[in-house]
Formats: C-alpha cells, sequence, structure tokens
C-alpha cells in the first residue's frame, strides 16, 4: 500500500497558490452573505395575520442576502414578558424582539438605541402619539421601534341597535364613517347615563374591574379623562386630589350598573359578554367583533367601534403600543434595523392592518385613514373610527404620566381597579386613597 | 466508583437546582435595576408592605385549609377503596387518579369555565333551585373557596393512593388483634390504623405542604390573584411583582420567603419521622 506524503515545500506552494486565487478571485456573494437574524414577533390573535410578517420579512430577506428565522411568541399567560426577561437576563436571545408598551423602558440599557432610524420613519408616516414617545423613549432617545402589529386602542364598541333603543344614542349618526364624529354630546355623564338605561334594560355595559389589562386601561382612560393621576410626571405620589375624588365617584356610579360579577372579569370576559349578545357596549380593539362575525354574525352587524366619551380633562382613548426592540447584545444590529425600516414602510404598514382585518394600529399620524377601516364590515364603516382618524382622542396608558418605572408597578398591579373596586365595596374614600397612597410609595423604589 | 455513577445526578442536581437556587438568593440581593447590591434590603422593604403580610396569610391559610382537606378526603376515599373487593378495585383507583395526572392547568381551564363569572355552569344548576348566582371568583370569600376546592379536587387522590399503600401494609393480624380485644371502629382506626400510618402521613403531608405552598397554575388561571389581591400566594405574587412589574429582584425575594417557611416544617417532620423510624 503506497502513501503519499506531502513535503514542507507542497505545503507551503499549495497555501500560496489557494491564497492567490482567493484574493484575485471575484467576489462572489453567497445566498446570505450578509448574515443572520432571528426576531422574535408577537403570535397574532388573528388567524393568519403571522402571515404578512412572515411575507414581509422574507421579502425583506432575500433582497439584503440574511438567513432569518422567526419565533412566533404568544402572550398568553405573559409567554412574550417572560422571553423578554429570560434574553434580558441572559444576554442571549433573538436578535429583534417585539415587547409590550413598558417593557422597552424596563430593559432601556439593555436595547439599542434607534433613533437613527425612527427620525427618518416619523418623516416618512408622521408623528407619533404622546403614549408612543412616552413608552418608547427615553432622555430623547428611542429605545425601540413602534410596531403596528398588536398595537391597538381598546375604545367603544356598542350595540347599535340596544344603544338606540335603551339609552337613545345613535352610535352611528355620532360616529358617520367617512366623515367627522358629532361627539361633542359625548361625554362621561351622557356614558353614565347610557350604562344606567343600558342596565335597567338588562343589557349593561361590560366593563371588567378585574387585574387583567382591558379593566386597567379602562380604568386608567377614565382617570385620565378626569385629570386623576396617582402619580405625576415628575414622581411625586397625587394620591389624594380632588381628580381622583372625582374619578372615583364617577366609578361609584358606574360599578353600580356593571355586571355584578366585574371584579372577576377577565380579557376575554367582555369579548364574551358581546359575542353572546348580553351587553349593550365594551371596551375593546375589534377582535370582539372580528369574532362575533364568525361566531354571531347577528351580532357583529350591530357592532359599532368608536370614541371615548370626554371627561372635564379632555378625551382619553386607551391605546397598548407593541415595540420591536433591538437587543444591544444582538450580533446583528445592523440587519436588524434595516428589517424593522423595512416594516416601518407605508406599504408593509399596510399589509399589516390588512391582514389583522383592522385589528393592527399604526401609531403614526398619515396612517389612520387606510382603506381596511373604511371598508371592513358588516356593517360597513364599523371600524372607521377605530383608529381616531380625525384626532378627537389623545391616546393614553393607565398609570401615565408617572415615570414609567413607576407607572408599570402602578398597571401591572391593577391599583386603579382595585381603588374602585375598594370604595364601591363599601371602603371610605378616605381609607381607599390611603391604601393606594401606600401602594404608589412601595412603587417608588429603584 | 460510587461517585462517578452518582455523578451525572449530582450535576444534574447541582445543573437544575443548585444553581437556580444561589441565583435566586443572589437576585434577591440587588436593587430594582439589578445595578446594586442591596444586602437584606429588599427583605426589609417587603416587611413593611401590607400587601405581602396579606400573601403570607392567604398562602397559609390556602396551604394548610388545602393540605388538611386533600388528607382528610384521601383518608376517606381511601378507606372506600381498600374496602372494596379486589375485582373492581384497580377500575376505581384508576379512575380516582384521573385528577392528579390531568396537568394542573388544563383542568383549571375547565374549573374556569364551570366559575365561569357570565356563564357558570355551576350557577345555572343552581339557579334551578333558586340559588345563587354565587360570584365564585369575584367575591374574596367566594375566590379563597374556589381556588383551595379545585387544589383539593387535583391533590386529594395522591394522598389516597398513598393512604391506600399504607392500609394494605398494615397487618390483618393487628385487627384481628384488636377485634379479639373488642375495639370497635373508630378504636381500630385510632389505635391500629393511624399509628401505623403516622409516617406515610407525615410524608405526604410535608411533601403536600411544600407543593401547595408553592402552587402558582390553579390561582393564576382562576383569579390572577384577585379580587383586590384576596387569593394571590407568594408564587403568584412573586411573579406579578418580578415579572409582570419588571422587579425580578422583589420577585425573587417573595418565592424566597418560603424557604425558611417550610424549612422549619420539613425539619420537624422529618425528625418526627427519623425518630419513630428509630424506635422501630
Amino acid at each position: 500500500m503506497s502513501r503519499k506524503t506531502l513535503t514542507r515545500r507542497q505545503f507551503v506552494a499549495a497555501t500560496a497558490m489557494s491564497s492567490a486565487a482567493l484574493i484575485t478571485a471575484p467576489y462572489v456573494r453567497g445566498a446570505y452573505a450578509a448574515g443572520k437574524l432571528s426576531i422574535g414577533f408577537w403570535d397574532h390573535w388573528v388567524p393568519g395575520a403571522n402571515k404578512s410578517s412572515t411575507d414581509l420579512v422574507n421579502e425583506w430577506a432575500a433582497k439584503e442576502k440574511v438567513e432569518v428565522s422567526i419565533d412566533y411568541i404568544t402572550s398568553n399567560n405573559k409567554k412574550l414578558e417572560l422571553t423578554v426577561a429570560a434574553e434580558a437576563q441572559a444576554k442571549s436571545g433573538h436578535d429583534i424582539l417585539q415587547m409590550p408598551t413598558w417593557w422597552p423602558h424596563a430593559y432601556a440599557d439593555q436595547l439599542e438605541p434607534v433613533s437613527d432610524i425612527m427620525e427618518p420613519i416619523i418623516k416618512q408616516n408622521g408623528e407619533v402619539n404622546g403614549t408612543t414617545k412616552y413608552l418608547g423613549q427615553a432622555g430623547g432617545k428611542w429605545l425601540a421601534v413602534p410596531a403596528t402589529v398588536g398595537s391597538q386602542i381598546k375604545g367603544p364598541c356598542s350595540r347599535i341597535d340596544l344603544m338606540k333603543k335603551h339609552a337613545g344614542i345613535d352610535v352611528q349618526e355620532m360616529y358617520p364613517a367617512g366623515s367627522v364624529p358629532k361627539d361633542e354630546n359625548w361625554t362621561m355623564e351622557a356614558f353614565l347615563k347610557a350604562a344606567e338605561a343600558c342596565n335597567k334594560a338588562g343589557v349593561p355595559f361590560g366593563i371588567g374591574l378585574g387585574e387583567t389589562t382591558d379593566s386597567v386601561d379602562t380604568a386608567g382612560a377614565i382617570f385620565q379623562s378626569f385629570g386623576a393621576e396617582l402619580v405625576n410626571a415628575k414622581g411625586d405620589i397625587t394620591v389624594k386630589t380632588d381628580a381622583v375624588r372625582q374619578a372615583l365617584e364617577f366609578y361609584k356610579k358606574l360599578i353600580a350598573v356593571l355586571p355584578t360579577d366585574a371584579a372577576s372579569w377577565d380579557d376575554a370576559s367582555n369579548n364574551k359578554w358581546l359575542i353572546s349578545g348580553r351587553g349593550a357596549l365594551i371596551l375593546n380593539p375589534p377582535s370582539s367583533w372580528a369574532v362575533a362575525k364568525r361566531d354571531a354574525p347577528q351580532v357583529a352587524e350591530q357592532c359599532w367601534t368608536h370614541g371615548m366619551p370626554a371627561g372635564p380633562k379632555g378625551r382619553f382613548a386607551p391605546f397598548l403600543p407593541y415595540f420591536w426592540g433591538v437587543w444591544a447584545f444582538g450580533k446583528n444590529k445592523e440587519a436588524a434595523k434595516s428589517l424593522l425600516t423595512h416594516l416601518s414602510q407605508p406599504s408593509s404598514i399596510e399589509k399589516f392592518v390588512a391582514a389583522s382585518g383592522g385589528y393592527d394600529l399604526p401609531a403614526f399620524a398619515n396612517m389612520t385613514k387606510l382603506k381596511t377601516w373604511a371598508e371592513e364590515g358588516p356593517p360597513k364603516g364599523t371600524l372607521y373610527s377605530y383608529p381616531d382618524p380625525h384626532g378627537r382622542q389623545t391616546m393614553s396608558i393607565a398609570a401615565s404620566p408617572a415615570p414609567p418605572k413607576i407607572a408599570q408597578q402602578i398597571y401591572s398591579q391593577a391599583t386603579l381597579t382595585k381603588l374602585v373596586l375598594r370604595y364601591a365595596r363599601g371602603e371610605t374614600i378616605e381609607q381607599a386613597l390611603a391604601w393606594a397612597e401606600g401602594e404608589c410609595e412601595g412603587f417608588m423604589r429603584s | 466508583m460510587a461517585f462517578f455513577l452518582t455523578l451525572p445526578l449530582i450535576l444534574l442536581i447541582a445543573l437544575f437546582v443548585l444553581y437556580p437556587a444561589f441565583y435566586s438568593m443572589h437576585l434577591a440581593t440587588l436593587n430594582k435595576s439589578m445595578q446594586k447590591f442591596v444586602a437584606l434590603g429588599n427583605f426589609t422593604f417587603l416587611f413593611k408592605r401590607d400587601t405581602f403580610w396579606m400573601v403570607v396569610r392567604q398562602s397559609c391559610i390556602f396551604a394548610l385549609t388545602a393540605v388538611f382537606f386533600k388528607a382528610l378526603m384521601g383518608f376517606i376515599v381511601a378507606h372506600f377503596v381498600h374496602n372494596l373487593p379486589a375485582k373492581g378495585q384497580r377500575k376505581w383507583r384508576g379512575m380516582l387518579l384521573v385528577p392528579w395526572v390531568i396537568p394542573p392547568a388544563m383542568s383549571t381551564l375547565a374549573w374556569l369555565w364551570l366559575f365561569d363569572p357570565s356563564y357558570s355552569a355551576f350557577n345555572y344548576t343552581l339557579s334551578f333551585f333558586g340559588v345563587g348566582p354565587i360570584p365564585w371568583l369575584g367575591d374574596t370569600f367566594w375566590a379563597r373557596f374556589s381556588v383551595i376546592l379545585v387544589n383539593v379536587w387535583y391533590g386529594a387522590p395522591f394522598f389516597m393512593i398513598m393512604y391506600l399503600a399504607a392500609l394494605k401494609s398494615v397487618p390483618d393480624q393487628l385487627y384481628e388483634a384488636a377485634a379479639i380485644d373488642g375495639a370497635n371502629w373508630w378504636q381500630r382506626i385510632w389505635y391500629v390504623t393511624l399509628p401505623m400510618m403516622r409516617n406515610i402521613i407525615a410524608i405526604t403531608t410535608l411533601f403536600s405542604l411544600i407543593v401547595t405552598f408553592a402552587n402558582f397554575d390553579i390561582v393564576r388561571i382562576l383569579t390572577s390573584g384577585g379580587p383586590l389581591d384576596s387569593t394571590h400566594l407568594f408564587a403568584t405574587w412573586a411573579f406579578q411583582v418580578g415579572i409582570q412589574s419588571s422587579d425580578i429582584p422583589l420577585g425573587a425575594c417573595v418565592s424566597l420567603f418560603m424557604v425558611p417557611i417550610l424549612a422549619v416544617a420539613a425539619i420537624f417532620i422529618l425528625r418526627d419521622v427519623n425518630k419513630r423510624g428509630n424506635e422501630a
């Protein structure tokens, strides 16, 4: 058996020739020349809506020669929040991770600033609303890119027939599809009167008083419309104010005409309330209407999504934006920013909105009049007012304007709903306020 | 050689038990932003919070009540099964174990539908008798009752099967001797069955106490700790504080608070079991 050996001289010659060939050869760009990118997106409620994200990412990846992998992570039982926390702890994970409301601030020091891409995006798509800035910026820098996917307003979805019959309110006339709302008389007093009338007629408003986000968001918008803040923007506790007392008095009257079990409602309860035909109004994004369209078409035909009633301090809509964050420890940050720019193009936003049947809401001023909202039905125009196309409301999140790290505690521990429930269940107003003050003091730790 | 054979197990325990335990202790000593060492600062902060003491009280009520009823029901049902003819006993044993073998997250969802605020099957049934509607999950008393009920339903089969095994190991001669001495039904239980089952009762109680104290899924699914925090346990509150409110050190601190309580219980119960083991 012969065995060919490689001499030192032969090895040096072969190495030199290979190196020369590599240096002189033309640059051939491989299929994934720009590296890899892993993405964690929120798993959409709406069937088929994830496909638009996949398609847009693949379209970008093919153009930019990047190998992408996408995980769709459910927000059920806070799996998405757990993933954010775990990746932040491990300093490893996806390059881009979608995160809800408070999370960019919670992990601000571990996120790559994205102001460089946000400036041109805003120039193109229009200014973002105050809540998006409040949640997405720190020290004037953008921490994450506002995601269209998952962002939502939890405004009123009313039953046209029941509101007309029992409360004497024509919601279609008040919020006509295609034109400016005639909502001057749609105030908190009118809302309360309508709630009382509908309760008397056996179709109460379906507003939860539990500890999940739907209940908290509603409480947040109502408090803000009275100018009630538990902690102000400077971080001072402002529980014992007239505005908070006024909000509590309003809530006490409202609770008296809500379903008796509202304290145990979760985020599915109000959906079921509307779809089963038991209530005249809920506060929710149009997902409940979309399910009704499938399961109870006779209910869906009577649904109309519209703006919030105005309080003494204005008209506030509960807005919950999602963000796309780029981890500072990510390996391909430039590619991540390039993809996020692509996902924020008007054409991409339009695709997201269409794929979600109008559920997803861009945070940009120029993107509130897309044809999906005008055309969705039945009844046609039911979602026209959902994105607040005429800018009649202030987008808000419960517990703002407190500094986000304090506000997150107030929000996630449902301090607002617990406060109103304590007062409604027999505590004196001073006892309830003292409790809330104690809670807020605890949230101040840094 | 023996050491090398046990090495895989030691490594697994080190990786999945010791490391997380020490890591959570480390986390509990950091400030909220996890950048500063605060020693026991988080614990002293917790001790001043009313909600924390409410959670301590509720965890004790939940664990002690649930374990007591699980033990009682397990004991009663084990006797019924033990007295069944051998032929059909296996079927009953299998059926009675069903609640314990279904993943609790799944079975609790079914309970959630039964307790549903607006469409409760229980309330629907009770309405035929002119009772209700009962706010199963919306009222403090009923919400506590509901989470304990589901925990008892889920955990009683474990006690039943352990007690059944213990009952089968009690020598028949002891009962025969007791019968000759004229012992009645109660005396047979008090002077023969219970002393013979003492170790099993102690071990199962300890084991169940640890698991029940650390319960998460039942409360999380049924009430998320509400209404007004009245059903929060250490684990659910730790999750709310640590994950939902992004205060991981405080969350770690809350969950670590279970350790001394359970350690004291474990020391007492295991010392008692050891003592009796040595006496035997």
